[in-house]
């Protein structure tokens, strides 16, 4: 139902295309910019435009980057032997926040999936092939998410790295830290036991 | 149904799509109601009550609250976990192109117990051995249940029944004679196992060895699903390397 003046609908149906808006809040979101001063909504639009712009995918590990290079491939203080496996940029975030691991990561935008029909060509597995050799890398770290996609694709890349002489990790899976036992599910208590480690 | 009511029931877990921030949709293949679309709330969370039980293949106790649109998953146990197959990416995939398969057959709102019964038998049957027929025998058993039987005894053109078959043809529906011949060849070895998964002798097919013949059937028999659903299949091809 259009109700509005066209260039108020249209923004409203833009709006309403966000994740997480439903035309509801795609509404209220509108009346707010309508509302604002020209200057403000107008940075949101420039950072729009500039994001659309300027930021792309590294050519090294696809990550987001402003450039050819993001700034963990760039930056020389970086763990060149090691590199981690992610899905998405967004685990990148995850695990640097961590602060536990120093090296590279490589993302494969994806995950393999049989039922939709995304397998290693549609992932970026030759690009992550192409970088071992020249970069020096001795472990790979598969940190692929632990569900079942997650899992097939880890189970992949082993069988395909493993041959080729180098250290391949798969994160482990457990229990998480502030959690009760009795809700844990069958599988994750099961892999928490296989994994368990000796006290010292 | 009325809305607002509570379901338990039982059911495998054919896909799941990402919904919002941290929820799933999960399709169900129930034993009661059919196929269900569910949300499973916060599921992508690392403390979400469900874990990974709510993942393909996985065959649940489920309690699911009636929606208006979807239903909504409020409990969820483990039945079965398929332990071999979601740790081996060969039957994962094979697993993969079995729930393909039934998504595509079963229809929201239309019970179908055995076709779910079907599912959960060869899952399990994949679980525990490696036979190279499990999953073409799944299929041509939900082609004979969706009323598709092909007809394997005798020549489907002129009913011949004593003379060796030695085609099949995906129009007419089943084997053919020397004399009217068409389709795909098949050889004698594949013939006896189309006999075999068709004619209730499951277990002895099973029990066959990998060779060209279970090849055969199997190249077979997934063309004949995908002639029946007039498209492809995407889980066959994406893991063939």
């Amino acid at each position: 139902m259009t109700v509005y003046a066209g260039p108020v609908q249209d923004l409203i149906d833009e709006l309403g295309r966000l994740p997480g808006v439903g035309p509801k809040s795609a509404q209220r979101i509108a009346f707010h910019l309508l509302k604002l001063p020209k200057d403000d909504a107008l940075r949101l639009a420039n950072a729009i435009a500039v994001v659309k712009d300027r930021v792309t995918f590294c050519h090294t590990c696809f990550n987001i980057s402003e450039g050819e290079r993001c700034g963990i491939c760039g930056d020389p203080r970086r763990d060149t032997h090691v590199v981690c496996v992610v899905e998405e940029p967004r685990d990148i975030v995850a695990v640097e926040k961590t602060g536990e691991f120093k090296g590279r990561y490589h993302v494969l935008q994806g995950a393999i999936s049989p039922i939709e029909g995304i397998g290693p060509d549609q992932l970026r597995v030759k690009e992550l092939l192409a970088r071992l050799e020249p970069e020096g890398i001795d472990e790979v770290i598969l940190c692929t998410n632990p569900n079942i996609e997650g899992e097939a694709t880890a189970m992949y890349l082993g069988r395909l790295l493993k041959p080729l002489g180098l250290k391949v990790t798969r994160i482990a899976s457990g229990l998480p830290v502030g959690g009760d036992l009795e809700y844990a599910d069958e599988l994750t208590l099961g892999r928490a036991l296989e994994g368990r480690r000796e006290l010292d | 149904m009325s809305r607002g009511t509570l379901h338990r029931d039982e059911a495998v877990v054919l896909r799941t799509y990402k919904l919002g921030e941290a929820d799933r949709i999960v399709v169900l293949l129930t034993r009661g109601r059919g196929k269900v679309r569910a949300v499973a709330k916060g599921v992508r969370k690392t403390k979400s009550k469900f874990g990974g039980r709510l993942e393909p293949t996985s065959h649940v106790a489920v309690q699911l609250y009636e929606g208006r649109e979807l239903d909504i998953v409020t409990q969820a146990e483990t039945i079965d976990r398929f332990r071999a197959v979601r740790e081996d990416l060969d039957r994962f995939a094979r697993a993969s192109a079995m729930l393909e398969t039934a998504d595509q057959l079963a229809q929201e709102g239309e019970v179908n117990p055995r076709l779910h019964q079907m599912l959960v038998g060869a899952l399990r049957t994949l679980d525990a051995s490696d036979s190279p027929l499990v999953v073409p025998a799944f299929f041509w058993k939900v082609l004979a249940l969706e009323g598709y039987r092909p007809e394997v005894d005798a020549c489907v053109q002129c009913g011949a029944d004593d003379v060796s078959l030695v085609a099949f043809d995906l129009d007419a529906g089943g084997l053919l004679c020397r004399t009217c011949r068409r389709g795909q060849s098949v050889s004698p070895e594949a013939v006896a196992l189309l006999q075999m998964i068709l004619g209730g002798r499951l277990n002895e097919a099973l029990a066959v060895p990998p060779s060209p013949a279970t090849h055969e059937v199997d190249h077979l028999a997934t063309r004949a699903v995908e002639h029946h659903l007039e498209r492809r299949l995407r889980s066959v091809t994406v893991l063939d390397h």
